[in-house]
């Protein structure tokens, strides 16, 4: 992947979003956001609702993503085009999920709803109806998701990076800054993690950093190894897309995979090591 | 701990359609910056709040509720709230958060 492949512009939505084979997706926790107005021929995808098993913390299972896919019309050789609210973290956290079922041919719309929105662009109400599909996924690739022991045994051998807020990772706050603050037993941060917060790799407009930009924040000055493997973890997992989306799609580093379960989950493990305190 | 009942549940996203400004809050123990962005004399539906710390670090934003609200559950201590508005437009104010306590801010963009 690289930067002209897994993004386009908003220009490149208003040209193609109506395209045989292209099909945007707006992916918000906040689906009421759709609702209110979407871009044009987009659909919906809700990342708790449809994403997430209703029981266990776990995924939808492969035949459950098949058969989300197939209900909103999404063939396998789509070309899928995902954007939504909080700078893209949810659209993110989908793009990582299709890649991690196997869907190759998938982009992130560039500042998502928030940069469509501050440039005044055209949103509607009206609902596209797409024919149902037969949709196969693969089964899902290890290569890019991390699991707690996976984590645990990371400590001191690869890049940790903690992209929460800096009072999330030094133990001050358990959540970001506009939600109550719950979850974890324990705040702080997985020991040798660096911090480097999401917002850093995004403008203030929710577009992507530049590839030089990315690639001194990460190197030069949070001092990331590139000759290492990377894990990525914030609290429950989409800000993580985020930063997994930069490293692996922009940046092209080969092997960074998403934590997912992330600090609600190691933050309330018994027994596991915990650093507290700003980064050093 | 307690739940406005405009927070979503397990999410970093935003409330469901932004905070509505009248939307009664129950603070707890938690340091609470809500308010509502007006343009001219009308709530300003579409724009974005932005928490900002130290040299501008980013801390959290939300988009702006129907009624123009927004609220942040912040650490106590000084802030820098700014709003960004369609065409360009942005606002900066400096807002205090204490545990306990609501800190209200309007902001005219």
């Amino acid at each position: 992947m690289s930067r002209s492949e897994a993004l386009v512009d908003a220009e490149w939505v208003e040209a193609h979003a109506g395209d045989p084979g292209v099909v945007l997706v707006e992916v918000d926790e906040d689906t009421s956001a759709y609702d209110k107005g979407h871009i044009r021929n987009a659909i919906k995808i809700d990342w708790k609702k449809d994403l997430q098993d209703p029981v266990r913390r776990d995924f939808v299972d492969r035949v459950g993503f098949e058969k989300l896919l197939s209900e909103r019309g999404i063939a396998g050789d789509d070309t899928v085009v995902l954007y939504g609210g909080n700078n893209n973290w949810f659209a993110a956290y989908a793009y990582w999920y299709f890649k991690l079922y196997g869907h190759h041919n998938v982009k992130l719309l560039d500042g998502g709803r928030k940069r469509w929105e501050l440039d005044s662009r055209v949103l509607t109400t009206d609902v596209p109806e797409r024919p149902a599909t037969t949709y196969r996924a693969a089964e899902q690739d290890a290569a890019l998701r991390a699991k707690r022991d996976e984590v645990l045994d990371a400590i001191g051998k690869r890049n940790l990076v903690d992209v929460r807020s800096p009072d999330e990772f030094a133990g001050r706050l358990l959540a970001p800054a506009h939600l109550p603050q719950e979850q974890a037993q324990r705040g702080g941060h997985i020991p040798t993690a660096r911090n480097v917060p999401w917002s850093k790799a995004a403008n203030e407009d929710g577009t992507f950093r530049s590839d030089e930009e990315l690639s001194t924040l990460y190197g030069d000055e949070a001092g990331l190894d590139f000759g290492k493997d990377t894990i990525a973890y914030c609290r429950i997992g989409e800000r993580s897309a985020h930063t997994w989306f930069v490293l692996h799609e922009l940046l092209e580093q080969p092997n960074v995979k998403n934590y997912d379960g992330s600090w609600t989950e190691y933050g309330s493990l018994v027994g596991v090591p915990i650093e507290l305190g700003d980064a050093r | 701990m307690t739940s406005p009942d405009q927070t979503p549940g397990d999410g970093c996203g935003g409330p469901a359609g932004g905070v509505p400004a009248s939307a009664a809050t129950n603070t707890g123990n938690q340091a609470v910056v809500e308010g509502r962005v007006v343009r001219g004399s009308a709530p300003l539906s579409t724009g974005y709040a932005r928490l900002l710390g130290t040299g501008d670090e980013f801390v959290a934003e939300v988009p702006l509720g129907e009624d123009g609200g927004f609220r942040f559950f912040a650490a106590p201590g000084t802030w820098k709230l700014r709003v960004l508005a369609p065409g360009g437009a942005r606002a900066d104010r400096s807002v205090s958060a204490e545990y306990g306590k609501v800190t209200k801010v309007e902001v005219t963009v």
